[in-house]
């Protein structure tokens, strides 16, 4: 393998032998190309979708109500549905244990001023945990906590946006606004990877929001975080038991999907990790395929190289060559070219992603594709192995070749 | 050195198989220059390739050097070619991509010897048939009479114990032949044991020892005038 005048002797092949090298090198380094970019975009998909939904926390679910359409129990079509602390509060304590986080949420659209600026923004009134089910970035200040639910504070948290339309570049923090006509304190300022209107945006506390707005104890919505440790599967049952519980507690027909659902990120997680799979399967059967063809192809130019040299081989052993310094001189050329060709391939292949960047994430999808150095490493020992197995059949051939046979064909 | 007795050789050819050695005796010592005459079809060509082990035989003994060459595989066989035997072939076999000096060093190669020391002995071996001057050309800038002296060259650098040749001058004229038969006969004055396959009677009659084959076996073995003149 180190034997500095094999490796003369290959270099002289190779270098005397210029077009069939090229030719052989171009197949591997080709399929290697093709297997880099397959699995650059695929995972570049892979993180389109995983940046999709980060906004949100993975475990996300809520429960939403609107209109009746179908009758039941005696109950009329158009019925709308409202919900209630008390529906808040039997979910959260009935399923406790598969509950990591939960919050419920008012809508409201409210008036902010300070001193003579003014605008209206949303205002969601919302329990504590709704922090992390948002995933809401705390910049300044701090977020609503338990004490203000119970003491039904007049405390306010802005998005960044609200911050500055309102205040500019002037401290807001400790700042008191007022909101549909009465003064909050600004607690906190946050920012949120959900984009400008996830920012343009407010929150209160929702028992604050229910006592000054309507003085009722209504909500709009029920988000939760089901418990991480529960399975996918697990976590979509969990799901469909809260909706017909729910539909159960609201009297709702079981079958109107109108007038309450429960919105799941399990399965949207199923649903993305069932595609990136099927993805990968996909592009893992054709990268697999290209590098087989790739091989096969080397595999084939050394056949057609092999009986070229059928002379040389056999001059080579009527002058005392061995069968196993044949052999190994074709499988060390093959080795040679398959690793320098696809190495060429895989650097081209790795530019060209790079090149490449986020600039197709708005129309395709694709977000930052890359390979990882895992995948560069089993493609260079794919390369390896790949470059031993097309040498080593037709070696196996080569060293197999009779020199009077070899030297008889003229 | 080459001891053959009741050697037989067949080839199968479909179903039935082709008898082509069908018996051969020979002794040829240490230091002669024997010409094996015969036809086409004769088996000469055969012997040639038993003797020079790239052909095994079915029956009959075979000695080389004093040792019996019996079960050989192909690695003992390629050892011992590259220790006892060089070759000159009728098509003069050089790798077309290898300078002069390259062919000639290249069983030193597979000998083990390093690159420095093979090169300054091959050269020695071109000067000696004359080409040092065009050790760095191609086979196919020389003419067929420098591509047979650079195969002779090539068949020596080893200091092999036999020389053998399977029509030395089939591809060459009249005058190329004569230049090349004298280098030859000047090897085997130096001791070298040399072993001709040829058809032509001119080239045969240089050598020392004539045997002619007919059919698988040998019909006369006589001395030349060349070896009577001495």
């Amino acid at each position: 393998m180190f034997d500095l005048d094999r490796w003369r002797e290959i270099f002289q092949s190779i270098n005397k032998n210029r077009l069939r090298s090229v030719m052989s090198g171009f197949t591997v380094a080709f399929a290697i190309l093709l297997f880099t970019l397959l699995f650059g975009v695929a995972s570049g998909l892979g993180n389109f979708f995983k940046s999709a939904f980060a906004d949100d926390a993975q475990n996300m679910m809520f429960v939403r109500v609107w209109k009746t359409t179908k009758p039941y129990k005696g109950l009329q079509t158009g019925r709308a549905i409202q919900l209630k602390n008390t529906d808040y509060n039997y979910v959260t304590d009935e399923y406790e244990d598969k509950i990591q986080y939960q919050s419920a949420r008012i809508y409201k659209n409210f008036s902010i001023k300070y001193k003579n600026k003014a605008s209206t923004f949303n205002v969601r009134a919302v329990h504590p945990d709704h922090q992390f089910l948002e995933k809401t970035i705390m910049d300044e200040g701090r977020y609503l906590n338990e004490r203000d639910i119970r003491e039904k504070s007049k405390v306010i948290v802005i998005g960044r946006l609200v911050k500055n339309d309102l205040f500019g570049e002037k401290l807001a923090l400790g700042k008191r606004v007022n909101v549909n006509g009465s003064s909050f304190l600004i607690i906190g300022i946050f920012s949120d990877e959900g984009g400008d209107n996830e920012e343009r945006m407010a929150y209160i506390p929702v028992s604050t929001a229910q006592m000054m707005y309507g003085n009722n104890d209504y909500i709009s919505q029920i988000n939760l975080g089901y418990n991480p440790n529960l399975s996918t599967d697990a976590a979509i049952a969990f799901g469909k038991k809260v909706e017909r519980d729910m539909r159960k507690r609201l009297n709702i027909h079981p079958d109107d999907q109108s007038a309450l659902s429960v919105r799941n990120m399990a399965e949207a997680n199923k649903f993305v990790s069932i595609l990136m799979f099927a993805l990968f399967l996909i592009i893992g059967f054709i990268g697999s395929g290209t590098l087989v063809a790739g091989i096969i192809g080397i595999s084939n130019i050394m056949i057609f190289v092999i009986k070229e040299r059928t002379k040389e081989f056999g001059i080579r052993k009527a002058l005392g060559a061995t069968p196993g310094s044949i052999i190994g001189m074709v499988v060390q050329e093959s080795v040679l070219i398959t690793t320098l060709a696809g190495y060429f391939g895989l650097t081209l292949g790795t530019y060209i992603l790079s090149a490449i960047g986020n600039s197709l994430e708005e129309k395709y999808f694709i977000k930052d594709p890359s390979v990882s150095s895992g995948i560069v490493i089993g493609a260079t020992v794919i390369l390896i192995i790949s470059g031993l197995i097309a040498g080593y059949v037709p070696a196996k051939r080569a060293a197999r070749i009779k020199p009077i046979e070899a030297l008889r064909a003229d | 050195m080459i001891k053959i007795e009741k050697l037989h050789k067949s080839y199968p050819i479909g179903k039935d198989s082709l008898h082509v050695l069908k018996g051969i005796d020979l002794h040829i010592k240490e230091g002669e220059f024997v010409s094996i005459m015969g036809s086409s079809g004769s088996g000469k060509s055969t012997l040639l390739n038993i003797v020079g082990l790239l052909d095994i035989h079915d029956k009959g003994d075979y000695y080389l050097n004093g040792e019996l060459i019996k079960d050989l595989n192909e690695k003992k066989a390629a050892i011992l070619r590259n220790k006892f035997l060089g070759f000159v072939f009728q098509s003069f076999n050089l790798i077309s991509y290898k300078t002069a000096l390259e062919n000639v060093a290249l069983p030193l190669y597979y000998k083990g010897m390093s690159r420095k020391e093979r090169l300054k002995v091959a050269m020695d071996y071109l000067e000696k048939v004359g080409l040092k001057d065009w050790a760095s050309h191609l086979p196919n800038e020389l003419s067929g009479g420098q591509k047979q002296r650079v195969a002779i060259a090539r068949a020596l650098v080893t200091n092999p114990k036999v020389v053998l040749a399977d029509e030395p001058t089939g591809a060459l004229d009249t005058t190329t032949t004569d230049s090349v038969m004298d280098l030859l006969k000047d090897i085997n004055d130096e001791g070298m044991t040399v072993f001709v396959i040829t058809h032509e009677e001119e080239v045969a009659e240089k050598s020392k020892r004539i045997v002619r084959l007919r059919d698988g076996i040998i019909i006369s073995d006589t001395l030349t005038k060349a070896a009577k003149a001495l």
